[in-house]
């Protein structure tokens, strides 16, 4: 019975790999092969060496940076998704312009406002020089941890007040007819089907999110873009760091669109 | 008065006396520059649009009428230009195209040239809308009846024709919100090109910020510049949504 399972399993992976590799597609890889090998020959990889252990640190913090700012971003974006649906009026105008503004302008902008615009504020004031806060206020990282943040907050705040207004009303008038509380109505039922609801944009959304990581560089934190144009200024070879670094990017929206599908095939679609 | 708001006060005075100079239009004030910087974003947006669109059209039907190379290609550019970066993608672009065409001037027996900062930032930014108006337009194209075509065949009409008269006209309908919402990543985008050095607007207001120091208040107004940028592309957007629905039923396709 197993090596039944086994073998119609092998056939299935045969079909689909003959489905894929059609015979034009031989040859595409042959000349993708071919450029790879040519320029792993001809072009200059000496540097590579020299720079692993600052790339790894690099590729670390762009990595740390995009998972907490994602978290944080969606949390953040729940309560701002649900005033708009739901929430009184002096919470959900609030909530909509914070979208209308942050989606309207520049990331580079709000980045750029918080750390030049209010970093250079902070200092004049000595009880926030002298509060627990300032050792963090002095670097870079914060700045670039909150403005992406809020950046993420507002796109999928966005997405999820669509959410919660597409739930179905019998959903959650029956929650009500059970006699649950608002909180335990919240949690149970109508959070949960707008995360499914959300759930298909949010792969997009944190590739979204990974591709503005590398504006942190501007702001002097040393994520994996900016090993790249350290290399680039210090050695001036100019192609190979970024190639290089095109093809990281790519590796990382690969692995974060094949972990949201592997996510979205767990959670069962049915939707009320 | 509470001795702690002292310092705020004195900021409040000193930045109602300087904004209006700060910001005045004429030369000891930077307005002007601003403007300058915002006429040169929407320029760049614009073209990097335009070019877009025209590249999302034969991208789009390169992938629903080429052949398999063709498609797979199509599908390559679709895909990396949509997963790296913008800015990692200006840069590889910027460097690679001034290099390549000095190198195929310089073959041809021509002297090298500086390329214009705001052609390469159009055509960067171009090249990299056109890969998201590619989706946009083939699923726009998909999603016209496909009896329409039909009939359009049926006529007798010619590839070009039937482009012209029937697809590109039926398509809009379905591809507008997609633009529209690109139209407004590409007024965002600009603000890249000032990593390049380019005096858009956001490089300009780094300018202006770093030599007055009056940091807070420059980017603040840059803000509210690109906002409105935003907000009135939004009504002219909700228009030309509106006008391009025009009779067909209401509330469905």
């Amino acid at each position: 019975m197993a090596g039944r399972v086994a073998a119609s399993g092998a056939i299935e992976v045969a079909a689909k790999t003959s489905l894929w590799l059609q015979p034009h597609r031989i040859g595409l890889v042959a000349v993708g092969l071919a450029l790879v090998v040519s320029a792993a020959l001809f072009m200059r990889w000496d540097w590579v060496p020299n720079y692993a252990g600052l790339a790894v640190q690099g590729l670390w913090r762009t990595i740390w940076i995009l998972a907490v700012t994602s978290v944080l971003g969606f949390l953040l974006a729940i309560p701002i998704g649900l005033v708009q649906v739901t929430g009184p009026a002096w919470l959900s105008w609030p909530a909509y312009w914070f979208c209308t503004v942050i989606r309207g302008t520049p990331l580079l902008l709000q980045l750029w406002f918080l750390y030049y615009g209010l970093g250079s504020l902070f200092p004049q004031y000595p009880w926030i020089r002298d509060s627990f806060l300032w050792p963090y206020l002095r670097q870079a990282w914060p700045y670039a941890v909150v403005s992406l943040t809020i950046s993420y907050a507002a796109y999928e705040g966005e997405v999820m007040r669509g959410a919660f207004a597409g739930v179905a009303r019998g959903q959650l008038e029956a929650a009500r007819a059970y006699g649950m509380s608002r909180w335990k109505l919240f949690r149970r039922i109508w959070l949960p089907q707008a995360t499914y609801r959300a759930l298909p944009t949010l792969a997009g959304e944190t590739v979204q999110q990974l591709k503005s990581t590398p504006l942190v560089a501007t702001i002097t934190v040393v994520d994996i873009y900016a090993v790249a144009s350290r290399v680039r200024q210090e050695t001036f070879i100019v192609y190979e760091p970024l190639l290089l670094l095109a093809v990281i990017y790519l590796c990382i929206t690969g692995i974060l669109v094949f972990a949201f599908r592997k996510l979205e095939a767990r959670i069962p679609a049915r939707l009320g | 008065m509470h001795s702690g708001n002292e310092p705020i006060d004195a900021i409040i005075l000193q930045l109602q006396a300087n904004i209006f100079d700060l910001l005045a239009l004429s030369p000891p004030g930077w307005g002007g520059n601003l403007m300058r910087g915002l006429f040169h974003s929407i320029l760049i947006a614009v073209g990097a649009f335009g070019i877009g669109i025209l590249l999302g059209i034969g991208g789009a039907f390169g992938k629903l009428y080429g052949g398999p190379v063709l498609r797979d290609l199509l599908e390559l550019y679709t895909t990396v230009m949509r997963a790296v970066p913008e800015l990692v993608l200006i840069l590889l672009l910027y460097f690679a195209g001034t290099d390549l065409i000095n190198r195929v001037l310089e073959l041809l027996g021509y002297q090298r040239i500086d390329i214009n900062g705001l052609v390469a930032g159009i055509c960067v930014l171009g090249i990299v809308q056109g890969a998201y108006s590619t989706e946009v337009i083939r699923g726009a194209i998909q999603s016209i009846p496909q009896g329409q075509i039909e009939a359009a065949r049926a006529y007798g009409m010619s590839a070009s024709l039937m482009l012209r008269r029937i697809t590109l006209p039926a398509m809009l309908p379905f591809a507008i919100p997609g633009l529209a919402n690109l139209w407004l990543i590409a007024t965002k985008d600009t603000a890249l090109l000032a990593i390049v050095g380019f005096n858009e607007l956001t490089q300009e207001t780094r300018t202006a910020a770093s030599t007055t120091k009056a940091y807070f208040t420059f980017f603040l107004a840059a803000g509210v510049l690109y906002l409105t940028l935003t907000l009135v592309s939004n009504v002219i957007i909700a228009r030309i949504e509106r006008w391009s629905r025009r009779g067909q039923p209401v509330g469905g396709h």
